[in-house]
């Protein structure tokens, strides 16, 4: 049987993106896959008795040294805040290429505190830093020192003891560019040294909360049960920040989505499932209706998409124990008919990623397939014509093309960057000032204008020809022929309009960091948790794949 | 010292910031990009460019000819430059193209590495005394060791190179033979033996 890739039209619409969960793809999961025989190891603790002062950890192999520095400093309450516009926070991290020499941490010292005004150089690939979440951070510290376990009550509302609220990497800042790095196999895959801070910091801030307990009252102070950490994760708050980066990167958007396309075809095309794997689908399943249960927002909206999500997969359940039977041909095919004739798209999305669960051998290949050498795609052909063009967008564009751009609503919203803080915002066009300075993201209406432009040529010319007096379309026109080679590279929908929700462009780009319960704050930022679950760094030379399912 | 994705950036936005649309300032900004990565200076060219973009006037030349001059002013290096490279398919037919005065040639240099790159051909850029060897984008050969880059080329000749050997067929002889030390003589019976393909091809 040969089953066809989801259409782009229905894929890579908006709404569809933020429906998108994490899976075994997800670089959080490939990065433990792959870090999992590393050696991990503490090499620095010093701290003062509140915790201030500096850590750093390593992952190591043979001659190659991953550290991840950490700085510890005091912030009044009234200094913390999530948003990109703080410039206090109560750490901050760096991920160092190699072993940091004593001067290399005292010039950090002086650059990784200021985080977008400080300078760090190409020996550092990545740049963090995290506030504590006060009311989790203070109850453990209390409970512990106290020589008890904390509230899992109260843990499990909130899931992290800190939350980072920007990890930046690949030359930001003055860090080391992506291809300096490239061709180092053990970071053969987007974001896997964001990754790897994200994972370090969580275990300092088990580290950090254990220290202080013991400081506070040295007599009576007992650990954090590894158990209950384990179940902890790191918290992000994420803005708009990281909207236009799947706008910018086509190519690797595309790998993104045609590896989890391509695996779920992979998948509805086998004729027959062992019992073992459909036993592990099943036990997924059913495991992961507890992060279902335990997502907790105070967002209208997530709480809806919740509840909905809740009831699809406890239908689906009902339907996979009780009446489905896995001995039948092709039985991940006629699952996937019936999620999209009975339940919602985040239902079927949700099943979609557990789906990946058993096939280590359909999805590790693909693993390795999600990066994209994206210089290589840049040139335009200008030597096709004008009618190759038209062609393209008609087929690929189909749905854009019926957007109507002279209605307000469809042009409500632009993008820019904030001269304050250079981070991309999302304003009313009609309202606000500023959008002459618009940045090139809103994709739908110029490609339409390109098209409209090109139905009204008299003639078929070749694209240089019709560049001559075109220039201010060609940032679409380069898209127009990356699309045709990459059918997932574009977002299938309208970026600019009254309706847009910008979170959408968020959650598909965190699920396929690995993030979970998603908690949207507005429509334009949210809070998630990353690695909770997941193996503490002595458990990770034998861990449980299927962590996620079991937090 | 600033990463390379920073200043792919910041000549991005500068470039729109002056005038250009979003996709030309992209090409600009990969240009650049491109030759910090060789050690060219860049960003000090283009910041001084764009300083006297809008105080003088600067002529573009949209469709590129066998030979070309430009009017009074010097032309425009980043919109000669995009027209390059946009039509460098059918430039390769001509060999060779003149120019008279063109500002900021280091401007004009990534579009003519990435044309040799489009094209899979050396190409040569001479301007008064100086030159450089475009080799697919891969790398610039040049004779020119100042720091200190010319503001203005005003006779310019850029060769589109047809692939041909650097060496004689004599010192190429020489090696193959130095070469073929490497071989093992064949005996009649590793003629039969150690062959893939079969012995007779008529069955």
């Amino acid at each position: 049987m040969n089953i066809k890739l989801r259409d782009p039209n229905i894929i890579m619409k908006l709404s569809r993106l933020g429906s998108f969960h994490q899976s075994k793809l997800s670089f959080l999961r490939s990065f433990l896959n792959e870090f999992k025989d590393w050696d991990y190891n503490r090499d620095l603790f010093d701290l003062n008795k509140k915790g201030y002062g500096t850590a750093v950890y390593s992952f190591k192999k043979k001659n190659r040294v991953y550290s991840l520095i950490c700085f510890a400093n005091k912030i009044n309450d009234h200094e913390r805040s999530d948003r990109v516009i703080a410039t206090k926070w109560d750490a901050a991290f760096t991920l160092h290429d190699g072993i940091p020499k004593k001067k290399d941490i005292e010039r950090l010292r002086n650059e990784v505190p200021k985080q977008e005004v400080g300078r760090l150089s190409y020996k550092e690939l990545t740049l963090s830093r995290a506030n504590k979440s006060v009311r989790i951070f203070e109850h453990v510290v209390q409970s512990l020192s106290n020589g008890v376990q904390p509230n899992l009550n109260l843990l499990d509302k909130v899931g992290y003891l800190y939350r980072t609220t920007a990890v930046y990497g690949s030359g930001k800042f003055g860090l080391a560019d992506r291809f300096r790095i490239k061709n180092r196999e053990e970071i053969n895959g987007p974001f896997r040294l964001e990754m790897m801070l994200v994972y370090l910091v969580r275990q300092f801030t088990f580290d950090q909360v254990n220290h202080v307990a013991k400081n506070r009252n040295p007599k009576k102070a007992i650990k954090l049960d590894p158990h209950i950490c384990k179940n902890l994760g790191i918290g992000n708050s994420t803005g708009l920040g990281m909207a236009p980066f799947i706008v910018n990167h086509p190519t690797l958007l595309n790998n993104w989505i045609f590896c989890r396309e391509t695996a779920l075809k992979k998948i509805r095309e086998l004729k027959k499932v062992d019992k073992k794997d459909s036993n592990l689908f099943k036990n997924c399943v059913r495991n992961s209706i507890k992060n279902i249960t335990s997502w907790n927002t105070d967002s209208e909206y997530q709480l809806q998409k919740i509840n909905l999500l809740l009831h699809d997969v406890r239908k689906f359940l009902t339907f996979l124990e009780k009446k489905f039977d896995f001995q039948k041909d092709y039985p991940f095919n006629e699952l996937y008919l019936w999620l999209e004739k009975e339940t919602c798209d985040e239902c079927i999305e949700y099943i979609v990623s557990i789906m990946l669960e058993p096939f280590d051998e359909i999805v590790q290949p693909l693993v390795k397939k999600m990066s994209s050498d994206e210089e290589k795609y840049f040139n335009i052909p200008t030597d096709r014509t004008t009618k190759d063009l038209l062609s393209i967008i008609e087929k690929k564009y189909s749905n854009i093309l019926t957007i109507n751009f002279k209605k307000k609503e469809n042009q409500k919203k632009f993008w820019f960057i904030s001269k304050n803080k250079e981070e991309p915002r999302f304003a009313d066009r009609f309202e606000e000032q500023g959008s002459e300075l618009e940045q090139p993201l809103a994709i739908a209406r110029d490609i339409k204008k390109l098209h409209e432009k090109l139905l009204s040529l008299r003639k078929s010319l070749t694209i240089n020809e019709f560049l001559i007096d075109n220039s201010d379309l060609r940032h679409v026109i380069r898209r127009a022929f990356i699309v045709e080679k990459f059918p997932y590279s574009e977002i299938q929908d309208n970026t600019i309009g009254e309706n847009t929700i910008p979170i959408d462009m968020l959650r598909l780009k965190l699920s396929f960091f690995g993030a979970l319960k998603f908690d949207p704050k507005s429509d334009k930022w949210l809070r998630i948790c990353m690695f909770q679950g997941a193996p503490l760094p002595n458990e990770l030379k034998n861990f449980d794949d299927q962590w996620v399912y079991k937090s | 010292m600033k990463s390379l994705s920073e200043i792919e950036t910041t000549s991005k936005r500068a470039s729109k910031a002056i005038g250009f649309s979003w996709g030309v300032s992209e090409e600009v900004a990969k240009g650049i990009r491109l030759l910090e990565l060789f050690g060219l200076p860049g960003i000090k060219n283009l910041n001084q460019y764009y300083k006297l973009i809008n105080k003088k006037k600067f002529d573009n030349l949209s469709v590129i000819n066998k030979n070309n001059k430009s009017n009074k002013s010097a032309l425009c290096p980043i919109n000669l430059g995009i027209s390059f490279l946009d039509q460098i398919k059918k430039l390769e037919s001509f060999k060779k193209i003149t120019f008279s005065n063109i500002a900021y040639p280091i401007l004009f240099i990534p579009f003519l590495s990435r044309s040799s790159e489009i094209i899979g051909k050396k190409i040569l850029f001479k301007f008064d005394k100086n030159f450089f060897l475009f080799n697919f984008d891969v790398n610039i050969f040049s004779n020119l060791s100042k720091k200190k880059f010319p503001l203005i080329a005003k006779k310019i000749e850029i060769s589109i190179l047809d692939n041909k050997d650097s060496f004689t067929e004599r010192e190429w002889k020489n090696l193959y033979k130095l070469s073929e030390n490497t071989f093992v003589e064949e005996t009649e019976s590793l003629k039969k033996s150690a062959a893939g393909a079969g012995l007779t091809d008529n069955d």
